[in-house]
């Protein structure tokens, strides 16, 4: 059965504006569809209720005095919890932040909430957004709600596994090296990394600040351009956002393909790519082009490549920024008494950090190190400029590119959980965008044999989300399939 | 090959303590992960330039105008030691 909570924001928008529902009605749809689903999905650290009811109440007077609403008022909203709320904790799935209040919010949770959003939950996710499975999670791992005995992906699964469940509308997440494509990917949801640079990172624990990436999870392509429309716009308060007021991203969004150009990347399906995914992506470009779009095989001939620079990068950033947890400032400290500063540093780092953490600290640090910092760290930063020239290349030929988002289906919790190199390569279709800082989305594309969802990756050149967006609502439109996982039959 | 690291000088760097069991995993971990890294050196000839930032902006400027600031006690408030209005950190000794 379809309640509020199952339906997209665009439609609920329209009756909210119609005044067939009011905002509480839709945010207690999704607030008992948390209490009833989550239990078995975990896929919050800190839900929101209250808060969300009272938010609702204001916005439902506010709507009676006439007011004209945003597209994004009274919609039940998750946020990852890497992003920074005031006054509600934020702990980035670690330990090290178990009892951390942040005392502002976050500039994307500001532009959402100024406009109505409802807040109602922070989500699970992998410790500071390391990982591709949530199993990272200090707080333990979510579970994909197309099979509870799989992992939703990561590193935002729980805002992922939220969505699809209907526990949320819609949620951002953090994408630095697929970790909004992936876990779309695997819970059969739209996930779009914009370009690095669109949505300001003012409020955004930081992982890997040459990579970092604010992104939405949504139902529907239409709804990922309605929240960018809302996110995007430079924010001073983040030396890197886009220069540039925010453009609204629904216009045009339903022109369709016609001579749009597509290339398929002919590196994305080689060895280690499931068949169901290989075949469900090659019936999605026969799709394009039976909607007018002309279709060629396209090259990023360094792409094997990426994953490297990546796990050279990517820890590299992380080893610094992650020098902040010191315990002094973030809540928390190892019990005891410390000899002196660093021994309290050290003890509070050993007891806060998970595995995984440790394990990318120790190599950027490394990486980083005197006597290899040119030898790894400079080598991948030179690696990155031959991607980059890679898709310029490409672009010159294409205006957009496909691929699989990710090589397989959901996987079983624990199932390479003791394999950091076979983690690692779920994310190999992905990190190339990071690297050059292309916007990318993942759109469901199929179901496999195990009844689980297959994702389809569309990568467009720096800035130019509207193509992007155009070709997969097309798509979207075309397939004209609704992703439904079975957990909600029952 | 996998590289090999010292793990406790690597560590000491990190100012992480780790057990002996977490050393071991880590030492044959980050190995295996950087023999696969180190795969760069097979593309990244001398001429080609370093790339650090995906969209580079230089001289993002914005006006010098005075704001209110974080109130202490909202800076203070996640501190896990403080004494009046600083955080407390055990001794900082002379690192010789």
């Amino acid at each position: 059965m379809s309640e509020l909570c199952d339906q997209d924001g665009a439609t609920l928008s329209a009756k909210l504006t119609a005044g067939e529902v009011s905002a509480v009605e839709i945010v207690r749809s999704s607030l008992e569809r948390i209490e009833r689903v989550d239990p078995q999905l975990h896929a919050f650290l800190t839900p929101t209720p209250q808060l969300a009811i009272e938010r609702a109440e204001e916005l439902d007077v506010y709507r009676s005095s006439g007011a004209p609403l945003s597209p994004v008022a009274g919609i039940p909203t998750a946020l990852k919890d890497v992003l920074a709320t005031n006054g509600i904790r934020t702990t980035c799935g670690s330990k090290i932040l178990e009892h951390y209040v942040p005392p502002y919010d976050g500039t994307a949770w500001t532009r959402l909430s100024g406009d109505g959003a409802v807040l109602v939950g922070k989500t699970n996710c992998d410790e500071f957004a390391m990982g591709s499975s949530n199993e990272n999670s200090a707080y333990g791992p979510v579970h994909n709600p197309w099979d509870l005995s799989r992992v939703p992906g990561g590193s935002s699964g729980g805002s992922a596994a939220a969505v699809a469940a209907g526990a949320a509308v819609w949620a951002l997440g953090t994408d630095t090296g697929g970790s909004v494509r992936q876990p779309a990917s695997l819970c059969g949801v739209v996930g779009l990394k914009p370009t690095y640079g669109r949505i300001s990172r003012y409020g955004l624990i930081a992982f890997a600040s040459s990579l970092d990436t604010v992104g939405t999870f949504t139902r529907t392509v239409r709804d990922a351009a309605t929240l960018l429309s809302v996110l995007g716009g430079n924010d001073p308060r983040d030396a890197t956002s886009l220069e540039g007021d925010a453009v609204d991203y629904t216009q045009g969004l339903e022109d369709g393909v016609a001579g749009l150009r597509v290339g398929v990347v002919a590196e994305a399906f080689g060895e280690g790519v499931e068949p169901g995914v290989a075949g469900a992506v090659r019936a999605a470009v026969d799709r394009l082009e039976g909607l007018g779009a002309s279709v060629g095989e396209a090259h990023l001939p360094h792409a094997d490549y990426a994953l490297s620079a990546y796990y050279l990068i990517a820890p590299s950033e992380a080893s610094s920024n992650l020098a902040r947890y010191d315990g002094v400032r973030y809540g928390f400290r190892a019990p005891g008494e410390h000899a002196d500063s660093v021994a309290m540093m050290s003890a509070t780092r050993g007891a806060g950090f998970g595995a995984e953490v440790k394990r990318r600290i120790m190599l950027g640090t490394y990486a980083l190190s005197a006597g290899y910092y040119e030898a790894y760290y400079g080598q991948a930063q030179k690696v990155r400029t031959l991607i980059i020239r890679d898709y310029a290349a490409a672009f010159e030929g294409f205006d957009v590119l496909v691929s699989p988002t990710s090589p397989t289906t959901a996987f079983a919790i624990g199932a390479k959980a003791d394999d950091p190199m076979a983690m690692y390569l779920n994310d190999i279709f992905t990190i190339p965008a990071n690297l050059a800082g292309v916007p990318a989305i993942s759109v469901p594309c199929g179901i496999d044999d195990a009844g689980l969802p297959i994702g389809l990756q569309l990568t467009a050149p720096v800035r130019d989300e509207r193509t992007l967006l155009r070709a997969a609502s097309a798509f979207e439109a075309d397939l004209g399939l609704q992703f439904r996982p079975p957990l909600l039959a029952a | 090959m996998p590289v090999e690291i010292d793990i406790a000088h690597v560590a000491r760097l990190a100012r992480i303590d780790l057990t002996p069991e977490e050393a071991t995993t880590l030492r044959a971990q980050l190995g295996v992960i950087l023999e696969h890294a180190a795969r760069v050196r097979e593309v990244a000839t001398e001429d080609l330039p370093p790339t650090a930032s995906p969209v580079p902006r230089v001289n993002v400027l914005r006006e010098d105008e005075p704001e209110p600031s974080l109130p202490v006690e909202e800076a203070l408030r996640n501190a896990p030691d403080r004494e009046g209005d600083r955080f407390k950190v055990p001794r900082i000794t002379e690192t010789s």
